[in-house]
């Protein structure tokens, strides 16, 4: 479904993320996980060119990404973003927010459109917040809408770029549950992310980054019981024991 | 006082003329402002340097002299129309500049993720930007867009040098029949103070009604 190959990004003089090859087959839930600056963050804004990549190429469903207008819109509405700060639109409800790129996009009637997002609130457990704006909901309760907005495309993959980083603690449990429901009803997913037992629970594959490189990968239970990198154990050390 | 009353059909007149230079080139403002600020901020470099010379220009030049120019430099070169139309579209112009700035700075004060939010949807930057950023943009900035309107009002008083029979040359010419400028000129200022009072207004009670939380 995805396809990364020598993917290089400076910001700068700063080498962000150095020759990434990475893949991704159809139903896979790939987590990526690593220090703060590693790299992981722009890789998944790389996926769907929110930045742009300096060298490499990334196919996604055997197609290039676009360089830029209505070729990479149209890519765009294929790939479901969910962001760290959930960036609801702070002027519309949250129905409206899951209701807009269908409507505009897909060119889907109202009515349809309507339908489509009460079912999916009503999937991410916050149907009766419809009506409400974004500022009014609780950070989970913005995260679960943003979810929603983001799969009201249908979309054949999703990337979710620290979703619950910005949560406070017992909210991170309802977000977590909604990505779990997705990745069990076999959904593409791309999830950075610093949930170490969500990694472990969802992750087909566990992807560990360091200073820009992909230093290890491996399926979750051999990757945190037995890291083969010493980068990786010492990151696993430090996380895994607070 | 009777200098005011006995001449209330002039002032009358040059009040209609002015309301109707004010409310036209506003529009037109606004329009130029919209599609400046799109160039503005937009991803495409040749329009960028455009709107961007365009603001510098207009923002550095004295309205008196666009008006100036139009009025006299147009016809040489084969443009011609009316006095009035001339200076509402100066006007526009002109002010279509800073309404284009006051959006910038709208847009620049509406967080980086919404426009991406949009974008990672799918919709075209041209939809993100009419959908997403700039009516949150436009709810930051309605108190200096009330106060584009007012200067814009006050602005079209110029347009008495180049020969419209606004408002203020309405005053002028009671002015020379009476020689009373006191009465005269309090009562224009008056009306435009009236107008003024009347933007205030309407801006204070729209910022209320478009807030949005955050």
């Amino acid at each position: 479904m995805i396809r990364v190959r020598g993917l290089n990004k400076w910001f700068g003089e700063h080498h962000v993320l150095h020759d990434v090859d990475l893949d991704v087959a159809r139903g896979e839930v790939v987590v990526v996980i690593g220090p703060s600056g590693s790299g992981k963050s722009t890789l998944c804004r790389c996926l769907n060119r929110l930045e742009a990549a300096d060298s490499g190429e990334i196919l996604v469903d055997g197609v290039p990404v676009p360089a830029e207008g209505r070729a990479l819109a149209r890519l765009r509405a294929d790939v479901g973003m969910v962001f760290q700060n959930f960036n609801l639109f702070q002027h519309k409800t949250v129905l409206e927010n899951v209701m807009l790129a269908p409507t505009k996009v897909r060119g889907v009637s109202r009515a349809e459109a309507e339908r489509t997002a009460h079912e999916l609130l009503a999937r991410v457990g916050i149907a009766e917040q419809a009506g409400k704006q974004p500022a009014r909901l609780s950070g989970g309760q913005q995260q679960r809408a943003a979810i929603a907005r983001a799969l009201a495309m249908r979309p054949k993959v999703m990337l979710f770029d620290e979703p619950t980083s910005a949560l406070d603690p017992e909210m991170v449990g309802e977000v977590l549950d909604v990505m779990t429901g997705l990745a069990a009803d076999g959904m593409t997913m791309v999830v950075v992310t610093h949930e170490m037992g969500f990694a472990r629970r969802a992750a087909d594959r566990v992807v560990f980054m360091d200073g820009g490189r992909i230093v290890e990968t491996g399926e979750p239970n051999a990757f945190f019981d037995s890291p083969r990198t010493d980068r990786a154990r010492d990151f696993l050390a430090k996380v895994l024991t607070h | 006082m009777s200098a005011l009353l006995d001449h209330l059909p002039e002032f009358w007149q040059g009040l209609v003329v002015t309301l109707q230079m004010t409310a036209a080139s506003f529009v037109g403002a606004a329009a130029v402002g919209l599609v400046i600020v799109a160039m503005r901020v937009g991803p495409v470099p040749v329009l960028r340097a455009v709107a961007t010379v365009y603001v510098e220009t207009l923002q550095n030049l004295p309205l008196l002299v666009l008006l100036v120019l139009a009025v006299f430099g147009l016809p040489e070169i084969g443009l011609k129309a009316g006095l009035t139309t001339t200076a509402i579209v100066v006007i526009a112009l002109y002010e279509g500049a800073y309404i284009a700035e006051a959006l910038r700075s709208g847009v620049n004060a509406i967080s980086a993720g919404q426009g991406e939010a949009a974008r990672a949807l799918g919709l075209t930057f041209g939809q993100s930007l009419r959908h997403v950023v700039l009516p949150q943009a436009l709810r930051t900035v309605v108190q200096p867009i009330g106060n584009i309107f007012i200067a814009l009002t006050m602005n079209t008083s110029l347009a008495a040098a180049v020969g419209v029979v606004e408002l203020t040359a309405a005053a002028n010419r009671v002015n020379l029949l009476e020689a009373q400028p006191i009465p005269i000129f309090v009562g224009a200022g008056l009306a435009y103070a009236a107008v003024a009072a009347c933007a205030g207004f309407v801006t204070g009670r729209l910022e209320r009604r478009l807030a949005v939380a955050r």
